[in-house]
């Protein structure tokens, strides 16, 4: 896994989104990178969160993982860079 | 339009701050009383949101800073360009209301329980120390066994959070302090950056099968994971977590 950059936040500082957008503990999940095929916690995972919202991405080869954007007080969610998510 | 959205299935909920302590000049700790709380884990975080008279929010994690059982604490380091932190840490008063959202989190946690009877190694940047200090305090409730070394790598002695108690020590927990910028005269422990010989002398052997959780700000936390995995502790051993310059976890 490559190393973060300072400010580069991981997947347990979106806990709490993700238990309001799946209704169950998420950190601990584990995902399959779409792109690479690395599998990673969710605690695991890089995540970027500029001002319209959170972008994950994986460790391994950087691919986007997860979306999350707030609109109107609705939450949009992109999960095509997974593979899987269980 | 009147909004007909469907609660959030983890709500926000209106805690009471129940009390204030300082802990350093910019570090400050809120209990809370929260009405619906469903009870926390050593490690767990919360979300705190602000709204603004003109609407605007802003939300932040902290982690919690107290053990399972005891009331709901977080611990918070003022950031003077901060939207956040100037207010929990200067303006708020017990008997104010909070708007928060929590537990959260089932990575970085220590339960305590059976398959945690292994040596832990705790290693905090900064206020790191929080969630690591919900472990400890934990471990004593429980009365737990467990030996337990906490690294604590801070700028100076007043940086220190939770001091009286981390200098109490309980059984089998030892403390040890690097200090990075300023050490007081006749210091003769660390006062470097947790470099790869720190972790070397402090960690403990692979072979004990420890569990180390290391928490602070993202450069610590990668230097100080990729020197554990290095020494040969299995990543799945070395449980990680960072917070940013905008709050804590």
């Amino acid at each position: 896994m490559r190393p973060l950059e300072d400010g580069v936040l991981d997947g347990n500082a979106i806990g709490g989104l993700l238990l309001e957008v799946f209704g169950t503990e998420m950190t601990v999940a584990t995902g399959t990178c779409g792109s690479c095929g690395m599998t990673a916690q969710v605690a695991e995972m890089a995540v970027y969160q500029p001002k319209l919202g959170t972008v994950v991405r994986c460790r391994k080869c950087d691919n986007v993982l997860m979306v999350f954007v707030e609109v109107r007080g609705v939450t949009c969610v992109d999960l095509w860079g997974l593979a899987q998510l269980a | 339009m009147a909004g007909t959205a469907v609660r959030g299935r983890l709500t926000w909920q209106t805690a009471t701050v129940s009390a204030v302590m300082d802990e350093t000049s910019a570090v400050r700790t809120l209990s809370f009383e929260v009405p619906d709380w469903a009870g926390h884990r050593a490690g767990q975080h919360l979300d705190i949101r602000l709204t603004a008279d003109d609407g605007y929010r802003a939300e932040r994690s902290y982690s919690i800073a107290s053990a399972p059982g005891e009331p709901v604490a977080i611990t918070v380091e003022r950031l003077d360009d901060g939207e956040v932190s100037p207010y929990l840490t200067q303006d708020v008063q017990p008997g104010d209301e909070i708007e928060l959202r929590g537990p959260i989190g089932g990575y970085f946690v220590w339960d305590g329980g059976a398959s945690d009877s292994v040596p832990l190694l705790l290693l905090a940047g900064g206020s790191g120390v929080v969630p690591l200090r919900a472990m400890l305090r934990h471990r004593s409730r429980v009365g737990s066994s467990v030996p337990v070394r906490l690294l604590y790598s801070v700028r100076s002695l007043p940086d220190v959070i939770y001091r009286p108690e981390l200098s109490a020590e309980p059984d089998g927990v030892q403390v040890i302090y690097t200090l990075t910028r300023q050490q007081p005269p006749g210091w003769t422990g660390y006062a470097r950056r947790v470099d790869p010989a720190m972790i070397g002398e402090v960690a403990w052997p692979v072979a004990q099968a420890p569990l180390a959780y290391v928490c602070g700000p993202t450069n610590f936390v990668e230097g100080v994971a990729a020197d554990l995995v290095a020494l040969g502790y299995p990543p799945q051993r070395v449980k990680t977590e960072r917070f940013g310059a905008t709050g804590t976890p």
